[in-house]
């Protein structure tokens, strides 16, 4: 549904006399399946939105490829417009416009005749729980309300993809719920819904597949499950005062695949936790190596991120 | 025909907004009333004419000019509120035409202007201002034309430079001139031969001279078609170029 081949875009920015080139995006590359919820994870300044306003027709990448929907990017735009609906991180009503005007207006500019852009818009409406506001000014929803009918907007002329550019920040945790519960509802009648996030338990649980994006690239493609297997293994953090000693210690024992030294204690990559922790205990005892606690942990998307990048993306 | 009907389709939403704004109405109509109750007075004397009438024939063509050409310039405020809300991002998504994101605005703009100038006309009529209405509608071609051109392009600069805080000293740094070369609030007949020269150079001066010579009763004044034919040409290009910058990317 969507392909894209090594998108790049980069900015320059004059900062008083200088001119600072900013490489947003370096070279990106997608496979999107019809049907899916495609998950663009990474840290703020990752280049999420430059990829999406790209392939919204926003903005021309500077090079690459990309299909969406069956349109070329660069070769028909016009084409790719009619077929996507695109919904901005910095949401897009207009304060003096109600939510139904603001989505009668969005339909027929797509070529939508009156009488229909007219009952799309009760629907979607009913949809997305707005019909009690749908009369009063957008400047009095409250933000929740408002990322709805931004939603609402994106989709209301039935487009094949639609791309939505972090549709949860911001939110409270129930109205994220439902958010997801909207999306997933959008799946369900057959679209392809590209979501943004930095959310790492959003990615988790909404998304059949992601991509991780740092810093203009893709650092690793899959769905969740399999992005997790790909860390083989569990990971055990022990917290002890004598970082050294334990790293020294367990570091040589053969059933650690690998070991990771923090400020305040070790990670351990090993195959199976449960049956690793009576050893690591048995080992420090032995050495006599002073203990604080010890955690098992299945890996994250957190944990994917940090093997990949050395950072993690709570902490960015 | 798409293109028409995505005009019409941008005009009557930023036609409905408009009107649902009551206070920007009273305003675009107290000043004009004013400038005519206050100032016109004053005018006799220094015009050196003997009626009211002869008075309002000159003051009345340049003061809707002025307001044509004001009006149409700072239009691009209202832009710029549109761009941060990210309104004219979700337009730009959709296959709507570009130069109907122009038009359908600068319409509006152009409506508004000749309402305002219909009324300023009807007062004047009751201070005994005299016009065929055939010359007035030319008039009014002239006036849509002005505003057409000068709202186009204050859009075409709002796009450019995205902020209020840069739109509004270049579009004064504009205005100012133009207004003061040509001779919308006192003719320049009496004016020094050099600055008479500079005036000749001011597209305004000539759109001034024309609706001046409409309201005079001389259609058949070479002022008149120059004038039309400077300010659509004008029109044409303002508009053809800030349709481009729609088209552009914008952030
Ligand atoms: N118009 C622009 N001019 C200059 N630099 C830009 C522009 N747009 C984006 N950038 C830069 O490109 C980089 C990527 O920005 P982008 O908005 O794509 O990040 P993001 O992944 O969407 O981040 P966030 O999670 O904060 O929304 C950033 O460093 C940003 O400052
Ligand atoms: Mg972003």
């Amino acid at each position: 549904m969507i392909e894209t081949r090594g998108l790049r875009k980069s900015f320059t920015s004059r900062q008083g006399r200088e001119k600072k080139v900013v490489e947003a995006v370096r070279g990106v590359d997608l496979d999107v399946a019809e049907g899916e919820i495609f998950g663009f994870l990474g840290p703020n300044g990752a280049g999420k939105t430059t990829t999406l306003r790209m392939l919204a027709t926003l903005i021309e990448p500077d090079g690459g490829t990309a299909t969406i929907a069956g349109a070329d990017l660069l070769s028909d735009p016009g084409e790719v417009r009619r077929r996507i609906g695109y919904v901005a991180q910095g949401g897009s009503t207009w304060d003096e416009s109600t939510a139904r005007e603001e989505l009668v207006l969005q339909a027929r500019l797509y070529g939508v005749s009156k009488a229909d852009a007219r009952a799309r818009a009760v629907r979607v409406l009913e949809g997305f729980q707005l019909s009690e506001y749908a009369d009063r000014k957008c400047k009095t929803y409250s933000g929740g309300q408002r990322r709805r009918v931004d939603i609402a907007l994106g989709i209301i002329h039935e487009p094949k993809v639609v791309f939505l550019d972090e549709p949860t920040t911001g939110l409270d945790p129930q109205s994220r719920a439902h958010m997801w519960d909207e999306v997933r509802r959008l799946r369900d009648e057959g679209m392809t819904v590209f979501i943004t996030t930095h959310y790492l338990d959003e990615a988790d649980a909404l998304c059949d597949r992601i991509s991780i994006m740092d810093n203009g690239i893709v650092v690793a493609s899959g769905s969740p499950a399999e992005l997790k297997r790909d860390i083989s293994g569990d990971i055990v953090r022990v917290s002890t005062p004598t970082v050294a000693s334990a790293a020294e210690v367990l570091g040589s024992s053969s059933f650690v695949t690998k070991i990771e030294t923090q400020d305040d204690g070790v990670r351990l990559y090993v195959e199976d936790g449960a049956a690793a922790i009576p050893l690591i205990l048995r080992a420090l005892d032995a050495a006599s190596v002073e203990l604080g606690t010890i955690e098992l942990h299945r890996p994250s998307l957190d944990d994917v991120f940090l093997t990949k990048t050395g950072r993690s993306l709570r902490e960015s | 025909m798409k293109l028409l009907r995505d005009i019409s389709l941008i005009f009557s939403r930023q036609m409905q907004l408009l009107l649902r704004n009551p206070v920007w109405i009273a305003v675009g109509l107290f000043q004009p009333v004013m400038y005519l109750l206050l100032f016109a007075p004053l005018l006799k004397p220094a015009l050196g004419v003997r009626t009211n009438a002869e008075a309002y024939e000159i003051f009345v063509p340049g003061l809707l000019v002025l307001l044509a050409i004001f009006g149409g310039l700072f239009q691009g405020f209202g832009l710029i509120a549109e761009l941060r809300a990210g309104v004219i991002e979700r337009s730009r998504v959709t296959p709507v035409s570009r130069l109907a994101l122009l038009l359908g605005r600068s319409l509006r703009d152009t409506v508004s202007l000749i309402a305002q100038a219909v009324i300023i006309t009807i007062l004047a009529l009751a201070f005994d201002l005299r016009v065929f209405i055939g010359n007035l509608l030319l008039a009014y071609l002239m006036l849509a034309l002005i505003s057409l051109m000068t709202s186009a392009v204050s859009y075409g600069v709002a796009l450019a430079v995205k902020s209020e805080d840069a739109l509004a000293p270049l579009m004064n740094t504009v205005a100012q001139p133009v207004l003061l070369l040509s001779g919308i609030l006192l003719p320049l007949t009496y004016a020094p031969g050099w600055l008479q020269g500079i005036a000749n150079w001011n597209p305004f001066s000539w759109a001034v001279d024309g609706t001046r010579a409409l309201f005079r009763g001389d259609l058949g004044a070479p002022d008149v078609w120059q004038g039309l034919l400077i300010m659509a040409l004008l029109a044409v290009l303002a508009v053809a170029w800030a349709a481009r910058l729609f088209a552009r990317s914008v952030r």
